[in-house]
């Protein structure tokens, strides 16, 4: 079996691709850092020089706006130049091949590319061809992962619960299509969640999800009894064009976010959305805005642990 | 070689002595991780400073990242006061080639523009590589080559200085 | 030419004859030797064995030139002890033509390497709506009727096609995938695309639409060639329908037998194949049910795809491998794993798949058409971009050393290839 394409020889992280077969130490290394950098981003100077002088490119091949604005600002609090290419209207659209545009791009000196693309494993495919000195941190592919976005999950999590050798946490919603998902049930297994549960219909499970170690959960009301996370997907109209699902108010029925349904979990428990919601698909307005809710504070710490992530891959 | 190493214990109490005079109700103290941490901790309660121990990594200011890459363990920097236009007691435990406190400086005017910044040292072992020097030295010891000089903290809380070999 | 082939190890899978002995090939058909040699070609210490017959090969000509060409491809397939093969209707344009079928034949012939038997679309431009002129086609030469990897989606069509072919006792290819179910998938609908995050294709795919296949051939009674088996379960229903006396035969790539979704690894495109990669569980099924002839010959599949296409994400990837070239050492390397006689293991690409084909060739006996190989079965083949003839690189094998190596090939009686 090949060699992780993530770790370098000494077994350091040089790209970010999947949370993934990361061991355990550099989880931890990542989430450890990203709390120093909590303090930066709370001071007047928000800054460090840390990358000074490198380049992050920003190749978004699938748009977004949320993600790519908080790489800039991990990578300009890093002091790094950035610079933001939307592939879909230029190069891409005249034919050129992937591993043609990053090769342009390695020519004009790029040190990080953060990768977003609609195809699971492009990152890769990229990382496979770039310059010993050059680092690929993947921001999303396809429905494979999104490794930064489980890592601030995570970290969210460590902040207000601690422990993760206690915890109960359930991922409800689009499970089959969702890269966030993936990464986060990766995440947690590696770091020791005795519990960590699925809910969802049968027709947005993948195939022996089972063995990622998840409980499948197709009841949500059985599903939150004594959760002390819960993590809302984000539903994509799609999923009813592709008979997947019959309606919005029918998937809010079963699968949406209530304060009733909030009740049967513990207490104290947190809710957590990757963004951005739907507001009465997924989640209920009182939920989301309610005293349970840590979406906010996760945006917050998305900038933290990426300036982690691209500082401590930058430097191997 | 071992009993040629100063007592750090008893270099402490003579440290807070010659910095007991410069307390003002301006000066606040700031130690730097790790040892220097440890040695602020004792030193702060002796001179009876107005505002609580601020505590630095200097991680994300070193000046070998792109050599080392980010070191591991990285602490949390907290400073709990404003610094703007105070005099800071910075506090490390060894000084050395000046590397580590030119790195402090610029993370401490990040936060703000000190009015003076006086470097205490629990031991100087020479071997400068920058224009730094310190204002309040405990003891100055001649490391042999190939050696490094490293303050430990035993389990009881006291402090001792170590030589170990270097990596 | 008369040509005598001197103290090889002869294995006939046809007749079970293995033993050290001399073969003579004589107005280009097996012959008792008479001691009249034009040439001798000694094989001490190496195997002679009838040249290998491919059933599934595509020579991307005509309309995909750029990708290989005829003259590529059939060096490919003499360097690899490919004798015979059969190519697949999915040229551009398509072989539903009979002027199309014509001219790959002369142009093979003209090449006078490897025999080239066409393969006739069922169905116009393989669109699965009108059926071709097949007693046309088969004038031109072809020797069965297929749809490549194209699916016929309107079951009344695929009845009638099937219904017309075996009117004119015509054999029909078919792969067995459900259209719908299979659309968009690029990986086996299990374990390793969940964590992959790929598109996937579940095996009731293949069980379904095998199904439809057998019910229709119930009715019709056409001589059904079930192509690329990748599922345990559709083993089962193949061996049923065989007990049940239906004429059906089948073949597995021999990619299937040797690989399962666990080579993917990190999303590797040279695993990218149709149909996919299934559990090791369904890789097992299939290496054991080509052991005991439920599955009745391997095929190499051979699709070269130029690189450009392989150097992208895994679902944008173009599916397939270049085979011609390593049949012959995969084939040996599944007889060691399941401790077959070579005579057992060479059996599923001469004997039987002469067998489905309808060919005379893929056995050594007099007066069976001249088609023989020399190889060394120990000797490395180290599986680099350099060493593949093909101008297809792109294999799964890639940086493997295999065993088996093809000294020379004889097609009726002349030698079309050499290497000591």
């Amino acid at each position: 079996m090949q060699r992780n394409p993530q770790l370098n020889a000494n077994g350091e992280l040089q790209h970010l691709l999947s949370i993934e077969g990361l061991p355990r130490e550099i989880l931890l290394q990542i989430l450890d850092t990203a709390e120093s950098f909590v303090g930066v981003t709370e001071r007047d100077i928000k800054k460090v020089p840390l990358l000074r002088g490198k380049s992050v490119f920003n190749l978004f091949f699938e748009p977004s706006t949320r993600t790519r604005t908080t790489f800039e600002i991990a990578a300009k609090r890093l002091s790094a130049d950035v610079i933001n290419l939307n592939i879909a209207a230029s190069s891409q659209s005249k034919g050129e091949s992937l591993l043609d545009t990053v090769a342009n791009l390695s020519a004009m000196h790029a040190d990080l590319f953060v990768v977003r693309h609609a195809s699971s494993g492009a990152p890769y495919l990229i990382a496979r061809h770039v310059k010993p000195h050059e680092h690929v941190i993947n921001a999303g592919d396809g429905r494979h992962a999104h490794p930064t976005q489980g890592l601030l999950d995570l970290y969210t999590i460590r902040h207000y619960k601690k422990d993760f050798a206690r915890l109960t946490v359930a991922v409800v919603g689009d499970i089959l299509h969702s890269r966030v998902a993936r990464s986060l049930i990766h995440g947690l297994t590696t770091l020791g969640t005795p519990e960590v549960r699925v809910i969802s219909p049968q027709t947005l499970l993948p195939a022996g999800v089972e063995s990622l170690g998840v409980h499948v959960f197709h009841d949500m009301r059985e599903g939150l009894k004594g959760v002390d996370v819960i993590v809302m997907l984000r539903l994509q109209n799609e999923r009813m064009t592709g008979a997947l699902l019959p309606s919005a108010q029918e998937f809010f029925m079963n699968y949406g976010l209530t304060a009733e349904k909030l009740a049967l979990a513990r207490p104290d428990a947190i809710v957590m959305h990757p963004g951005p919601m739907n507001r009465g698909v997924e989640i209920d307005s009182s939920v989301a805005d309610g005293p349970h809710s840590v979406i906010l504070p996760q945006v917050t710490f998305g900038i933290a642990v990426r300036m982690a992530v691209m500082s401590i891959v930058a430097g191997n | 070689m071992a009993n040629e190493l100063p007592d750090a214990e008893a270099l402490l109490p003579r440290l807070a002595a010659e910095l007991r005079p410069r307390v003002t109700p301006n000066v606040a103290m700031i130690g730097l991780y790790t040892g220097g941490a440890w040695l602020a901790e004792r030193l702060h309660p002796l001179l009876g400073l107005k505002d609580p121990l601020g505590l630095m990594d200097i991680a994300f200011y070193r000046d070998d990242y792109h050599q080392e890459g980010l070191k591991h363990d990285p602490k949390r920097t907290r400073i709990p006061f404003d610094v703007e236009g105070r005099d800071l007691l910075l506090v490390d435990d060894v000084l050395y080639t000046g590397r580590t406190v030119r790195a402090a400086m610029n993370e401490l005017f990040d936060y703000g523009r000190p009015r003076s910044i006086a470097l205490v040292i629990l031991v100087d072992r020479g071997g400068r590589q920058l224009p730094i020097c310190a204002q309040h030295c405990g003891a100055t010891v001649q490391v042999p080559e190939g050696m490094r000089l490293r303050l430990k903290r035993t389990p009881e809380g006291a402090l001792r200085l170590e030589l170990e070999r270097a990596a | 030419m008369r040509l005598l082939v001197r103290g090889g190890r002869v294995i006939d899978p046809a007749s079970g004859r293995d033993a050290i002995g001399d073969v003579f090939i004589a107005e280009g058909k097996f012959a008792a030797a008479d001691g009249s040699a034009d040439r001798v070609i000694e094989a001490k210490g190496l195997v002679v064995a009838p040249g290998l017959i491919d059933l599934a090969a595509r020579l991307r000509e005509p309309g995909y030139e750029y990708k290989a060409t005829l003259e590529s491809e059939v060096e490919a397939a003499v360097a690899g002890g490919v004798t015979s093969l059969a190519c697949m209707p999915d040229t551009d344009p398509p072989l539903d033509e009979p002027g199309l079928v014509d001219m790959l034949r002369r142009r093979a012939k003209a090449l006078a390497r490897v025999r080239v038997y066409p393969v006739g679309a069922l169905t116009v431009k393989l669109q699965g709506e009108r059926l071709t002129e097949m007693a046309e086609l088969a004038v031109s030469g072809c020797v069965a009727f297929s749809q490549a990897n194209a699916p016929i989606a309107d079951t009344l069509v695929l009845w009638r096609a099937l219904q017309y072919a075996a009117t004119f006792g015509y054999s029909v290819w078919l792969r067995a995938e459900d259209p719908w179910l299979a659309k968009g998938g690029v990986a086996h609908d299990g374990e390793v695309a969940t964590r992959l995050g790929l598109s996937a294709i579940p095996p009731f795919a293949e069980t379904i639409a095998l199904g439809t296949l057998l019910e229709l051939v119930r009715a019709t009674g056409t001589r059904l060639h079930v192509c690329r088996l990748s599922s345990a379960a559709a083993v089962e229903m193949i061996r049923a329908a065989k007990k049940e006396k239906l004429p059906v035969s089948c073949d597995v790539g021999i990619h299937h037998v040797h690989l399962s979704e666990l080579d993917l690894g990190y999303f590797d495109s040279h695993c990218r194949l149709e149909p996919p990669l299934r559990s090791r569980r369904d890789r097992e099924a299939l290496s054991r049910a080509l052991a005991d002839g439920t599955i009745d010959c391997v095929v190499s599949d051979h699709t070269p795809v130029d690189e450009d296409q392989k150097q992208l994400p895994f679902a944008e990837a173009e599916p397939g491998a270049t085979g011609l070239e390593l049949l012959l050492p995969l084939v040996l390397k599944w007889g060691a794993e399941r401790n077959l006689p070579l005579a057992k293991s060479l059996a599923r690409v001469t004997v039987d798949a002469a067998r489905v084909l309808g060919a005379a060739s893929g056995r050594i006996e007099p007066g069976a058409p001249g088609d023989a190989i020399v190889f060394d079965p120990e000797a490395p083949f180290r599986v680099t971009p350099e060493a593949l003839r093909s101008q297809g690189k792109n294999s799964p094998f890639l940086g493997y050393e295999l065993a088996g190596r093809v000294r020379a090939t004889i097609v009726a009686g002349n030698v079309v290839f050499e290497q000591k």
